[in-house]
């Protein structure tokens, strides 16, 4: 009995999908981000999984993972600075109340 | 007999992860988002250790739980004010957003089930076939074909420029 690669890729589109969900419904800006940061972590999971079990013999999806870490951490500094300034300027990150652009 | 335990952990890992993540976006406190989320990533953790990725494993736990959550906390307490925890419940956006999740995930499942990969009998997807540091790091520092020291440059170079927009965004003026 062995685990196939399509249990790890039910695990991971479920997590994307509940990503989804939480970007649409929750209205926190910190709550979206979280959102994000589930989306991201489940594609990574994809790209090591699809690296393990159909090219085993090269490191591409291994390094794709890498990065992709490296990457959402960069991203989630510079939107986590944006919210602070939005709070100072709004004194709340509920993304219906942000809408001084638009005026 | 070590099939079955590691089974037994494979599910065990999913079941956290799928309840932690539904959690995470669900839950009224945001604090407590932000420690589902750290359990999420704990478990992911634990996925790269079963498919034998230990440094993707090692990588994951400390850059995310141990970098990113914290940032999550910082600005959480940063950015906490009473309107936050009795965010009222909109049901047209809500039902929307299970309505386009549960539609992609009935499309993404059945696509995956419908399509066979053709890993079989490849030998070592079942055995302990670790990954060798020494080629993970050849392979990052390498300058050939499929190594990728100008994306890890370039990736520093993001880094840095993340750390000085983002002290130039969020300092006091």
């Amino acid at each position: 009995m062995m685990i196939s690669m399509e249990h790890y890729l039910i695990v991971s589109s479920i997590m994307f999908f509940v990503g989804i969900y939480g970007f649409i419904a929750r209205k926190n800006l910190l709550a979206v981000l979280i959102s994000i940061e589930l989306i991201l972590n489940s594609v990574e999971i994809n790209f090591s999984v699809f690296n393990r079990y159909l090219y085993p013999e090269h490191m591409e999806g291994l390094f794709f993972s890498l990065f992709g870490i490296a990457i959402s951490a960069a991203e989630t500094a510079v939107a986590i600075a944006i919210i602070i300034n939005v709070y100072r300027l709004a004194n709340n990150i509920d993304v219906r109340h942000i809408d001084k652009m638009k005026h | 007999m070590e099939g079955i335990a590691n089974v037994i952990i494979f599910y065990l890992l999913a079941a956290a992860i799928i309840v932690s993540s539904v959690l995470a976006v669900t839950s009224r406190k945001i604090f407590r988002a932000a420690t589902y989320l750290l359990l999420v990533l704990i478990g992911t953790a634990g996925l790269y250790l079963m498919l034998n990725y230990h440094f993707l494993a090692v990588v994951q736990l400390s850059v995310y739980a141990g970098g990113i959550l914290i940032l999550f906390i910082f600005a959480i307490l940063l950015t906490s004010s009473k309107g936050d925890r009795t965010e009222p419940h909109d049901r047209r956006r809500g039902l929307s957003g299970a309505l386009t999740a549960l539609a992609g995930l009935g499309v993404t499942t059945w696509a995956t089930l419908k399509h066979r990969f053709l890993y079989g009998g490849n030998p070592t997807v079942l055995g302990d076939h670790e990954t060798d540091m020494k080629a993970v790091g050849q392979t990052l520092m390498g300058t050939d074909k499929y190594e990728y020291l100008l994306s890890f440059e370039a990736l520093s170079i993001l880094l840095l420029v993340c750390a000085i927009g983002g002290i130039l965004i969020a300092r006091k003026r």
